[in-house]
């Protein structure tokens, strides 16, 4: 089991102390507690006197029984919220006047009622951000939709033209009267069944997590932690899956669970680390991703090819990835397409604020011999990085229709989220 | 015999309407229902005028007008075009010498028609 992080920073704030504190706020035994987790009660006592770790999943059962999240529980109602502020302040419409960041645990102590305001307006722009998000890339790329819509032009089309040379074109012959007549029928049902479609279809949108793409089904379902178990909608998805869950086998038989452990024990490099295993950077990467040992929790990983197209994305914990097809051009994975078996190391900070190292490498093949075409395949490896971004750290966004920084020297196109037009401060 | 205007449109209840339309103001109109074959229908007939739907099977609308407009026959390449679109299309219409957005009012077609066959 994983033990939980803990803040460490005094008595008041250890975890152990939380769990007490939040128990006996509700009034609850000891004992109901425990038997509630599953643990006894003497072991619960350790743990409230901070005198025993509590794991990953402890945590999460002891939260749920306690009606806290698990944040909260582990870094304290105070940190959470600390964070939720920092994450506030680091959106780019704070522009060229950022919150006073040093001041942020006495705004939240003077004026907590201001504070959970903030948050919680915040966290809905947030998700009205990403709804929009959502709409705006289906409006612009599902073929369905511009199927669709089409359909309606030109049903609409007919039907108003037909229309008009029936009322305003004077006498009409009945032969004609009568197929005009036809097709305004025609065309109507045509109308109503399109819109029928159309409009089930836009109420989908209203259902968080639907996967959109194969692409998006198989993401979905190696972050669940890819169970052979379950059952993909599409034969593409399934298909890609295959392939995935392939690689995944090799790396696993290269580089198998307890040699990869032993190895971060002795050298937390994984560039050091692959030399001395005398393994391939992106394998011991995609390993590290796979397996999520200590250090590298929620770590995240995307592989593109020459053309800079993204071949797997398996997303960083906080890190919001773009519709499939999209990408940042600063992101560091492109930048070693260009410098191949050379890894790169750098610090990135997406638009809200949340830090990552990465670690960045890319190799060619020649599958076809010494004159067929080189492949290259770039690897990143992002790993999330605790509290306020390194000064070295690189802005980085998800796409730019997107992405808020419209000041950006990479920008490709307007974005969809922020007014155009000269701004500073990304 | 050379029909004043040739409309390549796949939707038969626009191709109809429009054709009726323009026929009542005199003018001879042949259809042809696909993108495929639509530069050839130009040259074989070669109208005064082409009405070109920009969303067509096979090869769109803006494929056919650059073909036409690359032709090596300057008298056939420069046949005047004028495309309906959706609204906002306009970009890929920009070689025709006229665009109509769909739904359109029949008057305007009229108007248009008169406009490029004169012109």
């Amino acid at each position: 089991m994983t033990p939980a992080r803990d803040s460490g920073a005094g008595p008041n704030v250890l975890l152990g102390t939380r769990i007490r504190e939040r128990r006996m706020a509700q009034d609850r035994r000891q004992s109901d507690v425990a038997r509630a987790v599953g643990i006894s009660p003497a072991y619960l006592n350790l743990i409230e006197h901070n005198r025993r770790p509590v794991s990953a999943e402890l945590l999460e059962k002891l939260a749920a029984e306690l009606q806290i999240t698990p944040e909260e529980l582990s870094e304290g109602r105070e940190e959470v919220r600390i964070a939720a502020l920092r994450e506030a302040a680091a959106h780019p419409v704070a522009g060229d006047s950022p919150p006073e960041l040093e001041q942020l645990a006495e705004f939240l102590a003077r004026y907590p009622g201001w504070s959970e305001l903030l948050i919680a307006q915040s966290r809905r722009a947030a998700s009205l951000e990403r709804q929009l998000v959502d709409m705006s890339d289906r409006m612009t790329q599902d073929p369905y939709l511009l199927t669709t819509m089409h359909e309606v032009l030109s049903a609409v089309t007919s039907v108003r033209s037909t229309a008009a040379i029936l009322v305003e074109d004077g006498e009409v012959a009945p032969e004609w009267r009568d197929r005009f007549h036809a097709n305004l029928h025609q065309d109507s049902q045509r109308l109503s069944v399109t819109a029928q479609s159309l409009v089930a279809y836009l109420d989908s949108f209203e259902a968080e997590g639907t996967a959109a793409s194969p692409q998006e089904e198989v993401e979905a379902w190696l972050a669940d932690g890819a169970d052979p178990a379950i059952q993909l909608s599409s034969d593409a998805a399934r298909q890609m899956a295959a392939g995935i869950g392939q690689r995944l086998a090799r790396d696993r038989q290269m580089l198998p669970d307890q040699a990869l452990l032993d190895g971060l024990r002795a050298d937390r490099d994984v560039v050091a680390l692959a030399a001395r295993l005398d393994l391939p950077v992106d394998l011991v990467m995609r390993r590290i991703v796979d397996l999520q040992p200590e250090g590298f929790a929620g770590a995240g990983l995307l592989v593109c090819d020459a053309s800079g197209m993204l071949t797997l994305r398996r997303a960083a914990k906080g890190f919001a990835l773009p519709r499939p097809g999209d990408s940042c051009a600063l992101w560091p994975l492109f930048q070693a397409l260009a410098a191949p078996q050379v890894a790169l190391a750098h610090h990135v900070v997406t638009t809200e604020g949340r830090a990552f190292a990465t670690i960045s490498h890319s190799s060619r093949r020649q599958p076809l011999g010494l004159h067929g075409p080189w492949l290259t395949e770039a690897t990143m490896l992002m790993i999330p990085l605790d509290g306020p971004a390194p000064d070295d750290a690189l802005p980085v966004g998800p796409a730019c229709r997107i992405c808020p920084r419209s000041d950006c020297v990479a920008r490709r196109e307007p974005s969809i989220l922020v007014p155009q037009g000269p701004r500073t401060g990304l | 015999m050379q029909p004043d205007i040739l409309m390549i449109e796949d939707e038969p209840n626009i191709a109809e309407a429009v054709r009726f339309i323009l026929s009542r103001d005199g003018w001879q109109v042949d259809l042809h229902v696909d993108g495929a074959g639509g530069v050839e229908a130009i040259s074989t007939r070669r109208p005064r005028l082409v009405i070109l739907d920009l969303m067509l099977p096979n090869r769109s609308g803006a494929e056919i007008l650059l073909d036409l407009r690359q032709a090596p026959d300057a008298s056939l390449a420069a046949t005047p075009v004028l495309m309906l679109t959706a609204r906002g299309d306009t970009e890929a219409a920009e070689q025709a010498d006229a665009v109509l957005a769909k739904p359109f009012d029949n008057d305007e077609l009229r108007r248009l028609v008169r406009r490029l066959i004169r012109a």
